[in-house]
């Protein structure tokens, strides 16, 4: 790893400033991602602003019809959490599925937005449950907040202080896992809202992304069966050593049909 | 810039400079000597770096030191009492042949204690699942699995 210079920041408008003062930093959270990416070279940030003793951005509040998720709170809180249990059960799963015990208790919920990996499975949740990102700035929804392979809307500066989810009405994740490394090789999320019928793929194309006509389909019949004729062309998903775009576009299917299963079955 | 650096390390007060890029699995085995924690694949992936911080198990060799600040820290050494008598975790991987070459060893045992803190009575499937980060390439996990089983009943 490269030297850096180290800064624990004391709040967020601590770690504003500090990101403000240095042309060449990065936020650490967990450092699940980024102290593995330091390790390695592909990451030489001048500055390391560590987050790590924000108490405000660490807790689980519920938030009127919902759910507010501190930025620093680890996928291992979410995961046992009761208030998560009862208002969203299959965001407290996804959460239980992320990495292994020991990534879960350091890796972040804010962490991982922000990175927004092409195979993490919070881009998938928040996009499902059309979640809204709170920032020190402003507030971003998620449709808008996920904008291409590891980018997303933050601006230079802007840190994302906590995660607001609606409750469904009903929801349930379906991944299929990398046999090797854990992550989505597809992942769907499938929610049905106040607002609508909801279908986020996280795994299968360099950035999360709704399924429209899977969407209409469960509207109409929420079933298994509805959305079994339903594929996502293979033209603009990943190819790689893992599978082809075609076995993922396979994969989008089959996930979908088995998360409506198990909402079914809840 | 060095950080100075304080902690609790297996119940005793350490203190050091470090450098910030100090990784915590080279403070714990380089500047306070507890070998006992193994780099395995230096890639988060094998869990041969496992270690406790504040009550649960963390992977040390994806970690700064710094990011240990202030908290407490439990490693392998830290297990046995101080006349020598093995922790019941550290027995049953003795007793039901949890190990053979020991390398992923150390932190198969530390897994596995976070493990029955957190579910005490947890079924095969359970073990297994719950062991998904701590890699063996010697034993197949089928006596691991046993020494979890009988701790939890110990």
């Amino acid at each position: 790893m490269h030297e850096f210079n180290y800064h624990k920041a004391s709040s967020v408008a601590d770690a504003t400033a500090k990101l403000a003062a240095s042309d060449d930093a990065r936020l650490l959270a967990g450092g699940q991602t980024l102290i593995a990416a330091m390790k390695m070279r592909l990451s030489a940030p001048a500055d390391v602003i560590d987050l790590g003793g924000i108490v405000e951005l660490r807790g689980i509040k519920v938030e009127g019809a919902g759910i507010s998720i501190g930025a620093m709170t680890t996928h291992a809180t979410v995961a046992a959490s009761k208030e998560v249990g009862k208002a969203i059960p299959a965001l407290a799963s996804l959460a239980a599925s992320i990495g292994d015990p020991m990534v879960r208790n350091m890796g972040t919920i804010g962490g991982s937005v922000a990175n927004n990996d092409p195979a993490a499975d919070y881009p998938a949740a928040l996009v499902g449950l059309g979640a809204t990102v709170v920032t020190s700035k402003r507030k971003i929804a998620a449709d808008q907040f996920f904008t291409g392979l590891y980018e997303t809307a933050l601006e230079p500066g802007e840190i994302i202080m906590s995660v607001s989810f609606p409750t469904p009405k009903r929801a349930s994740y379906m991944k299929f896992k990398n046999p090797a490394s854990r992550y989505a090789l597809v992942g769907v999320f499938v929610a049905e809202s106040a607002s609508g019928m909801r279908v986020g793929v996280t795994g299968a194309g360099p950035c999360v992304f709704r399924v429209p006509d899977m969407e209409k389909a469960l509207g109409k019949s929420f079933s298994p069966d509805a959305v079994k004729g339903i594929k996502v062309p293979a033209d603009d998903l990943n190819t790689d050593i893992h599978a082809s775009a075609e076995y993922r576009s396979h994969l989008i299917t089959v996930m979908t049909r088995r998360a409506v299963e198990q909402a079914l079955s809840n | 810039m060095p950080v100075r650096l304080s902690m609790t390390v297996n119940g005793n007060p350490v203190s050091a400079d470090v450098e910030p890029r100090t990784l915590l699995v080279d403070f714990i085995r380089d500047t306070l000597r507890l070998t006992g924690t193994h780099i395995g694949c230096d890639t988060a992936q094998c869990g041969a770096c496992t270690i406790h911080m504040n009550g649960v198990a963390v992977k040390c060799c994806n970690m700064l030191a710094v990011q240990a600040q202030g908290s407490t820290i439990l490693t392998i050494e830290g297990l046995a009492k101080a006349d020598g008598t093995m922790h019941p975790m550290q027995a049953a991987f003795r007793d039901h042949h949890g190990l053979q070459c020991g390398y992923c060893t150390p932190g198969m045992v530390m897994s596995a204690i976070d493990l029955l803190k957190r579910h005490p009575h947890p079924s095969e499937e359970q073990i297994r699942a719950e062991l998904d980060g701590n890699l063996c390439r010697c034993t197949g996990y089928h006596n691991i699995v046993k020494a979890v089983q009988a701790a939890a009943k110990a």
